[in-house]
């Protein structure tokens, strides 16, 4: 599961993909101070973790205390590597990410969380699928729709059903399943 | 002979008409989203483990299996004819096999790499057969602190020996293991993580996590990258028959990569990547036409193929014997386990006869399917490849929501979901595996539980770990894994080339 790259032949050393830098890398910076931060909250909220005196022994703090110390170091190993001049490919530097694609989709991600309580699966698989489709560059707005309720539908009632889950039916779900089962679910 | 006759009847088993129903719905379905581009097979059984809710353990293990192999095969034909490896084990097969196609043997390249897979599938699954109850006599031996050092091993090897950084790796790992802690403490019912948030107190599902990561992430990867431009796809040329010199070229890597994959996947350190590398040079090596390598060298193509499908059977082993698994596809098989209450370990084969000899000889079978289901019907799979990736992403992203909400219908899952979609597209921005959060996920409760039974058993003291000769030993070798490359490194200059990818082998 890979997004599609061309490989080349001969791939990179690590020493010569991390050419020497200098400086500080605000992106690494970022994700370091991220890091971080979860060390601090996850070592926080280790210590709201009740702890019986019966289970004095290796209670149920030992593991996350653990956790949060490998964190913050790790967290600060990433801190040293950000400050150097980050880690990151040249490859990966020297990629612009699609602005405008990644707000169609996350656009189309929101949104279908909105509707979907309130509107129904197909609806808001539709949404989803037409603005990620957008995303991706297609432009045929009525032709997405149309396959993305027809994707729908035959995941809600291929899937779905064959695996017994139970998605939000909503407007169209009902009507359909009263043409062909002749009951509405629920 | 006891492997033997379990195995005639695990055949008696997977025979039944419905359990070959199963491995051929499975061995297809792998066959498909391994060569669709942006689906992995972790990521399809994620989707499917609702299915452990209906059917019978066996029948839904053939069903994963099925994907897990075909997957393997799949993967290549993406490689060979688009260049743009399906799965993070094939490619080097894109290596040689994209020139082969460029000169008119896709053909060729396309049949050498499915008899591989089908060589090495074979192969690889009697190395299960005969190597798995000797494992399984060994681990019997193995307590708790045992148990404990083997997972710390395996969580040393899976972050610092893949991928390009030990410290990204563990950081994946760290973030993973605390997406496991996160909810009800079995053992003393204390809440552990859960700020409050009610649906957090029965954790988090390992669904969500590697479906977030592995569609959602990956979809907003590929968008933030996608210039809307096709990928050529090379036509399907040359005959599917090889010749007498591809054969005389071909069988050797099949049978050398199959050495190189089966034990380094079977080990806890598992992996297809690094057999696969490792299959790809010697070939260069031992090649009599090594200035063919780089334009289209069927050795190039056949071993490496051989050692992904090796490797891949591998893994089955110490996930099967020891409960260990060291692929994000091994660990999500094995919370399949989990949810059936069934304890993977070395009395799975005891408890679990009927269920681990069947899975076994379905392994057989679908080897059989896919090497039918990837030469004759070949063409069918390249039809795949044009779907264009507007629609597949689309598609990608409502089959995730439906899996996901169809859970629990929570919009509190669907958020997390995209939150950590969202996490999943830095990681690939910032060069972080993500393979290692799932195993993280599925096996720091398991290493915690072990923990704890050796504290326990030891009254408290801690030296236990150092002191038993098995978990003694394995904790070396951890170390010797943490610091080994490091070492190596200063030895030598050069490195194993071992690009990091999606993490979904």
């Amino acid at each position: 599961m890979t997004a599609p790259q061309v490989i080349e032949p001969v791939s990179q050393p690590e020493s010569q993909a991390a050419s020497p830098r200098s400086g500080l890398a605000v992106g690494e910076f970022c994700i370091a101070l991220g890091a971080l931060a979860l060390a601090a909250v996850i070592l926080w909220q280790t210590f709201e973790i009740p702890v019986s005196p019966l289970y004095a022994k290796v209670g149920p703090t030992v593991m996350p205390l653990f956790t949060a110390f490998g964190m913050g170091l790790l967290g600060a190993l990433l801190m040293v590597s950000a400050l150097r001049g980050g880690w990151q490919t040249d490859d990966e530097k020297e990629t612009t990410p699609d602005k405008v694609a990644l707000v169609w989709v996350a656009a189309g991600l929101i949104l279908n969380v909105l509707l979907i309580s309130q509107t129904g699966f197909a609806l808001a698989s539709i949404v989803l699928f037409v603005c990620t489709a957008r995303g991706f560059g297609s432009r045929a707005i009525v032709r997405d729709a149309l396959i993305g309720l027809a994707f729908a539908l035959v995941a809600y009632f291929g899937f779905a059903k064959t695996l017994g889950i139970n998605i939000g039916a909503g407007i169209i779900e009902n009507l359909l399943e009263r043409v062909f089962f002749g009951s509405t679910p629920n | 002979m006891h492997a033997f006759e379990q195995l005639l009847h695990g055949f008696a088993v997977a025979l039944t008409p419905v359990n070959l129903m199963w491995c051929l719905v499975g061995t297809t379905l792998g066959t498909a989203i391994g060569v669709l581009p942006g689906l992995g097979p972790a990521l399809t059984i994620a989707l499917l483990l609702p299915i452990t809710f209906k059917v019978e353990p066996t029948a839904a293990f053939i069903l994963f299996a099925g994907i897990y192999y075909g997957a393997m095969y799949g993967g290549s034909t993406t490689s060979i004819l688009l260049n743009t490896p399906g799965e993070s084990a094939t490619i080097v097969t894109a290596l040689e096999g994209n020139k082969m196609a460029r000169s008119g043997r896709a053909g060729a390249a396309l049949a050498t790499s499915a008899i591989g897979s089908f060589v090495a599938g074979t192969i690889g699954t009697l190395g299960i057969t005969f190597l798995a109850p000797i494992v399984v006599d060994w681990a019997l031996k193995f307590g708790p602190a045992d148990y404990f050092a083997l997972m710390l091993l395996a969580f040393v090897t899976v972050t610092a020996v893949l991928g390009s950084s030990a410290v990204r790796g563990m950081a994946a790992l760290f973030f993973g293991i605390w997406l496991g802690l996160i909810g009800v403490d079995l053992q003393t019912g204390q809440a552990r993580f859960t700020f409050g948030v009610p649906e957090l107190l029965d954790g988090i599902n390992v669904i969500i996590v590697a479906v977030g990561l592995f569609a959602v992430g990956e979809t907003l990867y590929v968008a933030s990258r996608y210039k809307s431009g096709t990928d050529e796809i090379i036509p399907l040329k040359g005959s599917l028959w090889m010749t007498r010199e591809e054969w005389a070229r071909s069988w050797k890597p099949w049978l050398r990569g199959t050495a190189l994959g089966f034990p380094i996947g079977a080990m806890p350190a598992g992996g297809a990547e690094i057999p696969t590398f490792l299959s790809y040079f010697l070939e260069k090596k031992l090649s009599t036409k090594p200035e063919e390598f780089g334009r289209g060298a069927i050795e190039g193509v056949a071993g490496p193929e051989a050692a992904n499908n090796a490797s891949a059977a591998g893994v089955l082993v110490p996930m099967l014997t020891l409960g260990l698994p060291t692929s994000a596809t091994a660990a999500i098989m094995l919370s399949a386990f989990q949810s059936y209450g069934i304890n993977p370990g070395p009395l799975l084969f005891e408890s679990q006869a009927q269920l681990v000899w069947g899975l076994i000889a379905s392994l057989f079978i679908g080897n059989v399917m896919l090497l039918v289901l990837n030469l004759p019907m070949i063409g069918l799979w390249v039809k795949m490849l044009r779907i264009p990736a507007p629609l597949l992403y689309a598609g990608i992203l409502v089959f995730a929501t439906i899996g996901t909400y169809g859970i629990t219908q929570s919009p509190v899952d669907l958020v997390l979901l995209y939150l950590i979609g969202g996490l999943g597209y830095l990681m690939r921005r910032y060069d972080f595996p993500t393979a290692p959060v799932i195993i993280g996920m599925i096996l720091g409760p398991l290493a915690e539980q072990n923990f704890r039974q050796a504290m326990t058993i030891s009254a408290g003291d801690w030296t236990v770990f150092f002191t038993r000769p098995i978990s003694a030993t394995i904790l070396v070798l951890a170390l010797l894994a943490l610091a080994g490359p490091k070492l190596l490194g200063f030895w030598q200059s050069f490195r194993m080339p071992a690009e990091p990818m999606g993490g979904d082998a």
